[in-house]
């Protein structure tokens, strides 16, 4: 069982009330991208042994959006933000780096 | 035997606020006369209660027979304010659990922490219960009230019942 901070109420929401929104701080490429940029928009996804930044929605309560970075491996959460931003907060990549030292915050993110 | 019983609370008057609650919030409690509800809590003044819903959502709850005043000033008050004021008193239904056991029923149903510290009077807390998304918060001692939409108030109405009906939660003290 996941159990992820909302960022907006304070409530410590448990996976069945929220709902997945897959990965966080994907660049748009709309009309006039190339397709390679297009598919990889619309299909192409990480799917990482370890440290993932993901979107998550607060749907059985504030029915906010938020961003949340989490280990794929260990279910260590790391910490939940807003999602009017475009990367995680640099508190967050700090306890990320705590046990993985080598992380850096994928492509796409600020 | 049971040590709660479920009823529905019969009509209420409910407002739905949108906008910035920080801008807003003191002008709507003004006119309710209750508190501002800070994030997640509730504030009550009588039969009135003001509800925290999310970062730019309000719902403020009263008797049927005050909700056209209530409404008219809000909708004067809130003119010059990138606000909404809407009666939504026909969306939602209301059920009161009355007696001691309301903490297992409603433990029964949602993964809510209703533990003391983290719910008690005051806590606005809008979760799941079973399948359908519900809010419920202590208007009273030994009551608590559940909020959920009306299309599916009979299934919560028949979900609080069976939950009743099996009594209290773990080994009996005696």
């Amino acid at each position: 069982m996941l159990t992820l901070t909302c960022p907006y109420c304070g409530v410590a929401a448990c996976e069945t009330e929220l709902a997945p929104g897959g990965e966080a701080h994907l660049e748009r490429f709309g009309p006039g991208s190339s397709d390679a940029d297009f598919e990889a928009y619309l299909f192409l996804r990480q799917n990482p042994h370890g440290v993932h930044i993901e979107r998550w929605r607060h749907a059985m309560g504030c029915g906010k959006w938020f961003h949340a970075v989490r280990d794929t491996v260990t279910m260590e959460v790391f910490g939940t933000y807003p999602a009017q931003t475009y990367g995680p907060p640099e508190e967050i990549v700090a306890k990320v780096r705590e046990r993985h030292p080598d992380w850096q915050v994928p492509e796409g993110g600020a | 035997m049971s040590e709660v019983t479920v009823s529905e609370a019969g009509p209420r008057g409910m407002v739905t606020i949108r906008g910035d609650l920080g801008e807003i919030g003191r002008i709507v409690a003004g006119i309710a006369g209750t508190a501002v509800p800070a994030t997640g809590r509730v504030e009550s003044a009588g039969a009135r209660a003001f509800a925290w819903m999310s970062p730019d959502e309000a719902l403020l709850m009263l008797p049927p027979d005050e909700l056209a005043e209530v409404l008219g000033a809000l909708n004067a008050a809130l003119a010059e304010h990138h606000a909404l004021a809407v009666d939504v008193s026909d969306a939602r239904v209301i059920f009161r659990l009355n007696g001691p056991g309301w903490r297992d029923v409603l433990a029964r149903l949602t993964p809510a922490d209703l533990r003391p510290a983290a719910f008690g009077a005051g806590v606005f807390r809008r979760t799941r219960l079973a399948q359908v998304a519900a809010a419920f918060w202590l208007p009273e001692a030994q009551v608590a009230e559940l909020l959920c939409f009306r299309s599916v108030g009979d299934y919560v109405r028949d979900l609080l019942e069976n939950a009743a009906a099996a009594g209290p939660i773990g080994p009996r003290p005696d």
